[in-house]
């Protein structure tokens, strides 16, 4: 009992990076109705930008998970970048055009990265001090288990209530809903993709930091299976659903950490995937997603 | 008097089809004036090339001496000009409140918007009775009436509407265009764009006759119903 409840925590724990990764796909998609296949390497993007930021946070004697902030801050100004050079002018062409496109951003970031680091994976320093919580009768979860979990839900919680409550989040429902209309109600709609584009990376740049932490070795190309299980997490929770990606990001932790405890490690992977199937198979708009019927 | 509105000369092309060709036409200050055609002659396309949703490629538009062509479509509605488009385009995901909200983007004085939407609301009591209802399982005629106070809740100087009718029963057909002709008493500059060729002339000032992309009728309304050519082809007499 008490090993299930460890590996649910487990789960969970991953489960809150994918979901943090899935809500930039998932935002995104339901604003432009593009996979940004590049949305991955913005995680590998973010955690190398974290290690750059901490030998400096340390040298001015600033805490140092300080570095997910500015992790946050420069990926945001990435993500927005990478949108207006590489997607906006596709805005009107096939999708396919901009998928293409998507992809070679991502081979892009890979191999500048490896030019720029090597392709030799980097110890990724402990930020976060502390390392386990004990909660009684010998019952230990890491603290960056704990606090990866807090800082997600948190964070879920924030986005709800900026796209619920503020303008910039209503302006957001109705350019995912329909630009031209919005566009139509004053609402400048390139500004407001520009804010998508700079949700989702920043919040990619704290799942890297959260994982770099958990997973101290960091290399050009983590961001791309990262990336590729957070889009299945997105599509499986249906999406274009912000609260389709959290439950695609959970469900599939969680599913992958009880395969690897109960079954074998080897075949988590291949388990996740046949999840997705069936669920696509079932209810091929993913957990959360609407039917969109066309209208006349 | 000088136009409200104003297009010269105005040519879109999408693609290799030229779809406007030189179309010239002006709403004066209260005005309805009725823009009437077959499917494809090019309304929707003026309008939308109107509030920026298409771009021209040649002309120009002008809303009181101020170039359209070259203002982001966004600022139009805070320049007083509003459009309820083809098909309603409401946001079907958002309750009936929130669409209204949305009408209202632009706009800073909450008392104003307070004031509008209790407008709306009188205006269209049906709405007020869905208020927190799903704006996607509205009949279409609610979405008509929606789609027409969204607009209004930009408090638009000149309001552009595009087959208001379309789709509806004859008897909500008859109930938006008595609030067109409401709209009309209390101020407000329209042009309209019908297939109902009758029921537009019978509330319009002016009307103008398009075909593939070029105006080929223009005049009173009373003159358009008396035209043989306008009344064979639109009003099936």
């Amino acid at each position: 009992m008490l090993d299930l409840i460890k590996q649910l925590i487990n789960g969970l724990q991953a489960g809150s990076i994918f979901a943090l990764v899935a809500l930039g796909y998932t935002m995104v998609y339901g604003i432009v109705k593009l996979i940004n296949f590049a949305h991955g390497d913005i995680i590998m993007v973010g955690a190398y930008f974290s290690l750059m930021a901490i030998p400096m946070l340390s040298s001015v004697g600033l805490p140092l998970w300080l570095c997910a902030i500015v992790a946050a801050a420069l990926c945001a100004i990435l993500g927005v970048v990478t949108e207006r050079v590489a997607y906006k002018p596709l805005r009107n062409s096939p999708r396919i055009s901009a998928l293409i496109t998507a992809i070679g951003v991502s081979l892009l970031l890979q191999n500048a990265f490896m030019l720029l680091f090597s392709a030799t994976p980097k110890p990724y320093p402990s930020i976060f001090g502390k390392d386990s919580i004990t909660l009684g009768d010998g019952f230990t979860v890491s603290y960056i288990t704990i606090l990866t979990i807090v800082v997600t839900v948190v964070l879920m919680v924030l986005l709800q209530m900026f796209i619920k409550r503020t303008r910039v989040g209503k302006s957001m429902r109705a350019v995912s809903e329909d630009a031209g209309a919005a566009q139509l109600m004053g609402i400048n709609v390139n500004n407001t993709i520009s804010i998508t584009f700079a949700i989702g990376s920043a919040l990619a740049a704290v799942a890297a930091v959260l994982y770099s932490a958990a997973y101290p070795l960091i290399d050009p190309y983590m961001g791309s299976f990262l990336g590729i299980k957070a889009f299945v997490a997105a599509v499986l929770g249906g999406i274009g659903s912000i609260p389709g990606a959290m439950i695609g990001g959970f469900t599939i932790g969680i599913v992958e950490s009880l395969t690897k405890a109960y079954i074998s490690s080897q075949i988590s992977d291949a388990v996740v995937f046949l999840l997705l199937i069936l669920v696509l198979l079932i209810k091929p708009t993913g957990i959360m997603g609407k039917n969109i019927g066309e209208k006349v | 008097m000088s136009a409200m509105l104003s297009i010269r000369d105005l040519h879109v092309k999408y693609g290799a089809i030229h779809a406007i060709q030189g179309v010239s036409l002006h709403v004066n200050e209260g005005e309805v004036v009725s823009l009437i055609g077959a499917n494809g002659a090019g309304k929707t396309t003026i309008l939308h090339t109107i509030s920026g949703l298409v771009k021209a490629a040649g002309g120009s538009i002008e809303l009181e001496g101020k170039d359209l062509l070259k203002t982001n479509p966004s600022q139009m509605i805070r320049m007083g000009l509003a459009h309820v488009p083809e098909g309603r385009r409401i946001f079907s995901s958002m309750t009936v409140d929130e669409n209204l909200d949305m009408g209202a983007f632009a706009r800073k004085d909450k008392e104003g918007i307070k004031a509008e939407k209790e407008e709306v609301y009188r205006r269209f009591p049906r709405l007020l009775e869905r208020k927190d209802q799903i704006a996607g399982t509205l009949s279409g005629g609610e979405q008509q009436m929606l789609a027409i106070g969204r607009a209004l809740m930009g408090n638009p100087r000149i309001l552009l509407m595009d087959e208001p009718s379309m789709g509806l029963a004859p008897i909500l057909v008859k109930e938006i265009f008595s609030i067109i002709r409401e709209l009309k008493e209390s101020g407000l500059t329209v042009l309209l764009i019908e297939q109902n060729a009758r029921m537009a002339l019978s509330i319009a000032d002016r009307a103008y006759v398009l075909e593939t992309g070029r105006i080929a009728v223009e005049g009173t309304a009373a003159e358009l119903m008396a035209n043989d050519d306008v009344k064979k082809a639109y009003l099936g007499a």
